[in-house]
């Protein structure tokens, strides 16, 4: 196992996301401006650049590079391409949140650029040592991010939570590597495939104990009940702009590693695995649902209805087929593109001294700034999964998977829960748009996060119109 | 037949865009948007009447037909055509769309650029549901017409609005949920999405009748039938009076369509199997909510029921297909029953947009929807209560008026399959002429005995331009339906012989 450079043409936009990381850090200790323009705009150029090297070292086909760890592959470009663009919106909705809450430092830049370079290592992760590392990575930059607030006791203990829950997780989760690794004595996807491959007729007990392991600690980084207990907490004690970024991108990197470790490595154990996701979809998409009608903080209501959308993406993954992966990707990146937009608009609402969180806050918008209030009402009705939206692409493909393996009664199930979701969705516009104001103050939102916000919406929009500007980049 | 240019296309995205520049216009300057409506709403009925013109009835084939590719990835087409079927109904919508503009010239004081936005996207959205030909394209228009009516009511409606708007937009969202399930479910056996595929695909009789029954949650719901069809009085009446007549003229006819375009070629033998069971709660729509209508001391909520109950006879002429079947000279019998139902909806679009329209304009007046509130109004709005009398008369089902000639065909065809249907068909035309014809005595007629009433001023040339030109289209029809009925003979004659081959 020998150490080739050339190999490392291929990690170039994970080199290049590192490396804006560290300048980062570095160009903050040396530019010493109050308004952190140059960190912030360095960081925007590092996604830029790490998007055009994304772009330029993709292609067909899959190098498996760094002695079997690493893999770029179409499913890997695709999601990573998606990650950094999405990426761009969430940095300039977070500015504008942390320069109304006066916390606008460079550590939100440097911590949430490092958490998308191991969201990145998650992505194209070929073994568990990677994936491991990677989700690490991510998960470290996450808790600090929680705590970022540092006078915020609800934060700290927010932060606090999800760092045991999350150090259980991924206990679990290298429990569960262990023990495949013991039945198989391979720790990359594909020497396991084929180790489950070779002993086929074998008793494979100890593999299947260990995966069901690994299941529980996907599942708790989906946030799927019920190992979803975190994320309500989480949301709501986070300040919006860390909810923005964790309730956004991670998703993303959850269904690369959920196709990576089901899909890759154990799709000859479908059998095993798929009625696990059964299960943790229908309790995802019910609990998820239900419990979101009760919320009256805005982002306590969406972390319930992101683990209901968890419920969906798991209907794609279950499936089995690639049809289903790749509508699983679709609906992440299409909730990833709606999360950051709904975040978004809480933070333009925002005011100095002023959180907004409370459902009421929202009332009467559609007076007081009606371009918001219409993003807005796109965004819920796309995640009501109502046409012309994208959001009802993204159920519509996943229905279809379950569909396509004779699974119609999971089918109905899921347009049952979502019929109960639609209620807190149009509840929210009810609020915008047949209230009266509660009140007047005029909302002030920066040039830069008003344009990403009409950009955001009308791309919902777009996309819904034309689902395959998305749908065809998703590769398997 | 021009292929060269995309009629329908242009019908359906033309108000759609012109809607999104209206609402872009803003509220700063409603007549700029009032103007800008009413051109973009009357371009579009012009554009649509060559969909008319150059319509060949001697063919059941979908004509101006547009395909393009959308999808591919699960063959989703960009699908559009028209048949005898859908052509009537396109051009109701876009007639109706006008009057719904021009109605709200001056009433609507709040954020008018949205409103009247509001109204040409639905009118671009319906339009579309009533051209697709592909199933997920239908879903997509389908779905996409409760965005803008949920606004609608809950924007511009009455007290009550926010109820009634949530009431409606979840009822009907139940109703079309389990109907995407169905067209997953059938693009899975057929490996198309294509309506016109869907109907000649062969289904078991298991299948056929759990597809019919997520076909029927939807269309029932939209129609509305009974007993799904609380959300109706209550979107009706909290609804501003373009909303009301939006809804009751053309998006109730969606419902029956649909009946037409999916539910009754796709699943004939279940259809079949379950006639007894539509025809079971027409009847009972159109005797039991014609009575509930009778008891009503709110007009809006009168006119509601009475549209529910003449939707009943729109389903029974449908459902009343399967029952002539069996008897001799079927066809012609199962042509009319059908023919019957249609132009019954064609009908009802203009009579009860015109009932709602007359309650728009005393509300606009009085601020109040209670029968007991007025009473005398002929002597002091003379022309008003000219028209209204005279579409009350084609609501009761008045000879000469087009009310008379589908209930007509309806009850004719019925009496091919039952004698008791029919009767009880028929007793309807009794209770349909008492309550209407009572609330107008009661509100119309008599002496004025209170001081508001006294004060009422006759219609202005606004509302007698609408009210007018929807009389002239009730009486152009009743007089001389034949060439409605003509146009869509082929369609009908077509499906009813696709209904005569099982599909087991």
């Amino acid at each position: 196992m020998e150490f080739d450079n050339s190999q490392l043409m291929t990690i170039l936009p994970e080199i290049v996301l590192l490396t804006g990381a560290l300048l980062v850090l570095l160009v903050d200790l040396v530019a010493r401006d109050s308004d952190r323009m140059w960190p912030y705009a360095l960081t925007l150029g590092t996604l830029l650049a790490a998007f055009a090297a994304a772009i330029s070292v993709s292609g067909g086909g899959s190098e498996i590079i760094l002695g079997g760890n690493y893999v770029r592959d179409a499913m890997g470009d695709s999601l990573k391409g998606a990650l950094l663009l999405i990426a761009i919106p969430l940095f300039i909705y977070a500015r504008e949140g942390l320069r109304k809450m006066d916390e606008w430092r460079s550590e939100y830049l440097t911590l949430g650029l490092f958490s998308i370079l191991g969201m990145m290592i998650m992505i194209s992760a070929n073994g568990f040592i990677a994936l491991y590392l990677g989700l690490e990575l991510l998960t470290l930059c996450l808790y600090a991010l929680v705590a970022y607030c540092r006078d915020s006791s609800k934060g700290a203990e927010a932060a606090m939570k999800y760092f045991v829950l999350g150090a259980l997780a991924s206990g679990l989760l290298l429990y569960g590597i262990s023990m495949i690794y013991g039945a198989t004595g391979k720790i990359d996807f594909p020497g396991i495939m084929q180790q489950i491959a070779a002993d086929n007729a074998g008793d494979n007990r100890i593999f299947v104990f260990g995966l069901v392991f690994v299941v529980i600690g996907i599942a708790f980084k989906f946030g799927a009940v019920p190992f979803h207990m975190w994320m309500p907490d989480v949301y709501q004690g986070s300040s919006t702009p860390v909810t923005l970024l964790i309730g956004s991108l991670p998703k993303i990197a959850a269904v690369a590693i959920a196709l990576r470790v089901l899909a890759g490595a154990m799709e000859s154990l479908h059998q095993d695995w798929y009625m696990m996701l059964v299960i943790l979809a229908i309790l995802s998409m019910a609990l998820g649902n239900i419990v979101a009608i009760a919320q009256q903080n805005i982002k306590r209501m969406l972390a319930y209805s992101t683990i209901s959308h968890v419920g969906f993406i798991f209907l794609g993954i279950l499936s089995g087929t690639d049809e289903g992966y790749r509508a699983a990707m679709f609906y992440a990146v299409v909730y990833a593109l709606m999360a950051v937009g709904a975040f978004g608009i809480l933070i333009a609402l925002d005011r100095k001294g002023v959180v907004v969180d409370q459902l009421h806050q929202l009332k009467g918008l559609n007076d007081r700034h009606p371009w918001l209030a219409l993003t807005m009402l796109l965004i819920m009705f796309s995640m009501a999964g109502v046409p012309p939206t994208v959001g009802f692409w993204a159920k519509l493909f996943v229905l279809e998977a379950v569909v396509s393996i004779d699974l119609w009664w999971l089918a109905v199930i899921a347009v049952f829960f979502s019929i109960i979701g639609a209620f807190y969705y149009i509840r929210v516009v009810k609020f915008m748009y047949f209230d009266k104001p509660i009140d007047d103050e005029p909302v002030v939102v920066g040039g830069a996060a008003q344009t990403m916000l009409a950009i955001n919406g009308v791309a919902i929009l777009l996309f819904g119109l034309f689902p395959m500007l998305v749908f065809g980049l998703m590769k398997l | 037949m021009s292929a060269d240019l995309p009629i329908l296309s242009i019908v359906v995205w033309l108000p759609i865009i012109g809607g999104l520049l209206v609402l872009g216009s803003g509220d700063k300057a409603p007549n700029v948007s009032r103007w800008l409506a009413l051109f973009v709403a009357v371009a579009t009925f012009l554009l649509s009447i060559p969909l008319w013109t150059g319509f060949d009835s001697s063919t059941a084939a979908m004509q101006f037909v547009e395909k393009a590719a959308w999808i591919p990835a699960y063959n989703i087409n960009y699908h559009l055509g028209i048949d005898g079927i859908s052509m009537p109904l396109i051009l109701l919508t876009t007639f109706i769309t006008i009057l719904v503009v021009i109605a709200g010239w001056e009433v609507i004081q709040y954020k008018p650029a949205s409103y009247m936005a509001s109204f040409l996207i639905m009118e671009g959205v319906m339009v579309g549901v009533f051209a697709a030909l592909d199933s997920m394209l239908f879903y997509v228009f389908w779905e996409a017409m409760l965005l803008p009516m949920f606004l609608i009511i809950g924007v511009w409606g009455g007290p009550n609005r926010v109820y009634a708007t949530i009431k409606f937009f979840l009822y009907t969202f139940f109703g079309s949920v389990f109907m995407l399930v169905a067209l997953i479910y059938l693009y899975f056996q057929s490996g198309s999405m294509g309506i016109l595929d869907y109907h000649t695909l062969k289904l078991g009789m298991t299948e056929q009748i759990l597809i019919f029954a997520a076909f029927f949650v939807a269309f029932a719901v939209k129609v509305p039938m009974f007993p799904v069809h609380t959300w109706l009085p209550d979107a009706h009446v909290e609804a501003p009076t373009g909303g009301s007549v939006i809804l009751a003229a053309i998006m109730l006819k969606i419902g029956g369509y649909g009946f037409l375009r999916f539910s009754m070629p796709i699943t004939p033998d279940a259809s079949h199997q379950l006639d007894l069971f539509i025809i079971t709660l027409s009847l009972i729509a159109v005797v039991y909510i014609g009575y509930v209508a009778l008891v009503q001391s709110d007009m809006k909520k009168l006119i509601a029921y009475s549209s529910i109950s003449h939707m009943g006879f729109v389903t029974l002429g449908f459902f009343i297909v399967f029952m002539i079947a069996s008897n001799e000279n079927a066809e012609t019998g199962a042509i009319l029953g059908m023919e019957g139902g249609m132009v019954q909806m064609i009908s009802h679009g203009f009579i009860s947009a015109a009932m709602f329209l007359c309650v728009g304009v005393l509300y606009d007046r009085m601020h109040s929807r209670e029968i007991s509130d007025y009473g005398g109004v002929v002597n002091v709005m003379p022309w008003f209560a000219a028209f209204m009398v005279f579409f009350a008369m084609a609501n009761a089902g008045l000879p000469g008026t087009s009310g008379f000639v589908g209930e007509f065909m309806v009850i004719l065809a019925s009496f091919r399959a039952n004698f008791w249907f029919a009767f009880l068909a028929a007793v309807t035309l009794i209770i349909g002429a008492a309550y209407t014809l009572w609330m107008v005595k009661r509100v119309v007629f008599g002496d004025v005995t209170k001081e508001s009433v006294a004060g009422l001023t006759d219609i202005n040339a606004r509302e007698a331009l609408v009210l007018g030109s929807l009389a002239v289209m009730v009486l152009v029809l009743g007089l001389w339906p034949a060439p409605l009925i003509e146009v869509m003979d082929a369609s009908i004659k077509n499906l009813v012989e696709h209904l005569a081959v099982s599909k087991l």
